[in-house]
């Protein structure tokens, strides 16, 4: 029982990273349509300017905020400068561009930083919060961190204009133009609060899975499949499917398969949500109009 | 103008087919073996090319077919003890069920989802490949090795030209079959169906059935390949059918061109050459020259895209109509727009024929 409630733990803590990665893929689906393949390198990358910043001696948190900043500019940059030339393109181009960008960031990172792999340092140390016993230090605060992102995303696009504009740029760009809102600026923000987001949840990846060029490739994998569990335009239900499969995996890895094949738990996720219920738990059901 | 357009044509073809079968008798050992990788690639990209150039369905995990093919035949021939040519078709065999039962799911929803798939399928594929479950037939993380295959007795080649030869030979019955396939009234529903589905299906084309077959056929295609990479390397391991294998195939046909079957051949080149360069490059520069084939992909992706959606291909085509008008403007001939500046405008559809 005890192993049981420990991999639970664990699956919960990991969720939490898929649910902000999935979050984040979200956040861009719903202005653009698109899924942005990119992602998980982002993150990476911005994991390791933190890491870089931790390194040349200063405080966690400064590097975490320092990081997040960052993060938001580059996206902005991104969408303005890469994403934004293609916004009328099929979707196979943007496809492309979006791989494109993740093979781009995914090199940088290696002649920047290196190959090797490095340990990246945890701020929650000593005693966890909560479920002594069956999670580490680190696994608690990044179920703290996570829920606080969940709660300020959420309480960014309920309570304030912006956020208020940016819903309304997503769903009806025409009329929102009409009222005066600047939509191709909406969706750079967009870019920018997903990178943001994303490198939260590199930060709280990195020292479970440690930080090397590829370590993103099976978070943005279990996000995916969180983000279709959950239905790729709910943010809602994103974070719950990103809950949903860190803690599937975790149980089926540890019980079922094997820890050894857990990425093919999320490809499985994937298929199946697609073959049965391919707008996920609560999504909206797409009707085209011809 | 036309006549003089499929003449040039002719005569490339032609002078490919002379400098590929030239090419073993005059290259060293390492080049040849080079240039049958070449052509592998090459007709794993003819493959993807028809489904996502011609059909628009978008596949980020062609390795995973390949991979397929390639255990396929590495397992038919080491433990049901199968000559290679015919474990390399039942393996392509094989791949064209599982791209078939692949293609079903893609069915109810846009290419975004496909390719969410796809992608997963790549990058979970070579953790189920080292499966130990499987060890006993996959050989698990240690992989497989083969005996290469000698050439028939009587001819006088060595082990890398004969494969070389096969190689050449499968490409070139796959290229002319893609092409038939492209040029006809399977190719016009295929490309209908990319660019007006809705249309297409109005028209009586059968999409859901068009699309699937056409899945399986691509994997067909990646299959083959897959096999005959297995006799010419030697060897399989779960490492080598990772994401950057599939991604290398898709930047391929991007940058030889999409919906152009001839463009392959540059794409093949262009991902035999780019590591092997970078690979020699990183004596002089260390490890970050390890970075470098990922960023040439990257930065080539989104410029071609941007500035060159038809690929080389498509350049080389929009530069000899360029020519050819230029010729044609210095006679008073009227010159009708053949209408392949529009289309090339957006993405070439036709493929190869205007």
């Amino acid at each position: 029982m005890g192993e049981f409630l420990h991999q639970l733990a664990s699956g919960v803590a990991l969720g939490g990273v898929y649910a902000i990665m999935a979050l984040a893929l979200v956040m861009i689906y719903q202005a653009t349509q698109l899924i942005n393949f990119a992602q998980g390198e982002m993150a990476m990358f911005s994991t390791y300017f933190a890491w870089k910043l931790i390194d040349l001696g200063e405080p966690y948190w400064l590097a975490f905020f320092a990081t997040v900043l960052v993060s938001f500019i580059g996206g902005v940059v991104i969408e303005r400068l890469i994403v934004r030339p293609f916004a009328n393109a099929p979707v196979l181009a943007s496809v492309i561009v979006f791989i494109g960008l993740s093979l781009i960031f995914n090199a940088l990172a290696g002649w920047l930083y290196g190959y090797s792999v490095q340990s990246f340092d945890s701020p929650f140390t000593g005693k966890p919060w909560f479920g002594a016993g069956y999670m580490s230090a680190h696994e608690s605060g990044s179920i703290v961190v996570t829920l606080a992102v969940l709660a300020l995303v959420y309480a960014f696009f309920r309570f304030t204009p912006l956020g208020l504009a940016m819903r309304a740029a997503a769903q009806n760009p025409v009329s929102s133009r009409l009222v005066g809102i600047r939509v191709g600026w909406m969706l750079a923000i967009g870019w920018g609060l997903a990178a943001a987001i994303g490198s939260i949840a590199g930060m709280m990846a990195a020292p479970i899975v440690y930080l090397d060029p590829n370590m993103m490739g099976g978070v943005l994998l279990y996000a995916f499949a969180g983000a279709v569990l959950g239905g790729i335009d709910n943010p809602f239900g994103a974070a719950v499917g990103g809950f949903a499969v860190g803690v599937l995996g975790n149980l089926i890895g540890a019980y079922l398969v094997g820890d050894e094949v857990k990425l093919s738990v999320a490809l499985a996720i994937i298929i199946a949500v697609l073959v049965w219920r391919p707008s996920g738990l609560f999504g909206r059901r797409l009707v085209a109009r011809v | 103008m036309a006549d003089a357009e499929n003449a040039l044509s002719l005569l490339v073809t032609l002078a490919v087919a002379v400098i590929a079968l030239a090419f073993p008798f005059v290259a060293s050992g390492y080049h040849i073996y080079q240039g049958a990788q070449v052509l592998i690639f090459a007709i794993a990209m003819l493959g993807l090319n028809l489904l996502t150039g011609f059909n628009g369905q978008i596949s980020l995990g062609h390795g995973a077919f390949f991979a397929i093919g390639c255990y396929g035949a590495a397992i038919l021939m080491t433990k049901f003890g199968l000559p290679y040519w015919a474990a390399i078709p039942a393996a392509s065999a094989v791949c064209f069920v599982a791209g078939f039962l692949f293609g079903f799911p893609a069915l109810r929803f846009g290419g975004l989802y496909l390719a969410l798939a796809t992608f997963a399928l790549a990058v979970a594929a070579p953790q189920i490949l080292s499966y130990t479950g499987f060890d006993a037939i996959t050989g698990g993380s240690q992989g497989i090795t083969l005996a290469k295959p000698q050439a028939p007795i009587g001819l006088k080649l060595t082990s890398d030209q004969w494969l070389y030869l096969v190689c050449l030979a499968s490409g070139a019955a796959l290229y002319w079959a893609a092409r038939n396939l492209a040029r006809g009234r399977i190719g016009r529903a295929l490309i209908a169906i990319r660019d007006q589905p809705i249309a297409a299906e109005t028209m009586g084309v059968n999409a859901a059935l068009y699309k699937t077959t056409c899945f399986g056929v691509s994997a067909l295609y990646a299959g083959v390949a897959g096999g005959l990479s297995a006799i010419a390397v030697g060897f399989v391991s779960p490492e080598s059918f990772g994401l950057s294998l599939s991604l290398a195939f898709l930047v391929g046909i991007v940058v030889g061109g999409l919906a152009s079957l001839g463009g392959v051949l540059f794409g093949a080149l262009f991902i035999e050459f780019v590591p092997n360069i970078a690979d020699q490059l990183s004596v002089n520069f260390g490890e970050s020259a390890k970075a470098l084939p990922g960023a040439i992909y990257g930065a080539l992706l989104i410029l071609v895209m941007a500035a060159m959606p038809t690929g080389v291909a498509g350049g080389a085509r929009a530069a000899t109509n360029a020519v050819m008008r230029w010729l044609a403007s210095s006679r008073p001939i009227e010159v009708a727009n053949d209408g392949g500046a529009d289309v090339a405008a957006k993405y070439e559809g036709k493929g190869e024929s205007p």
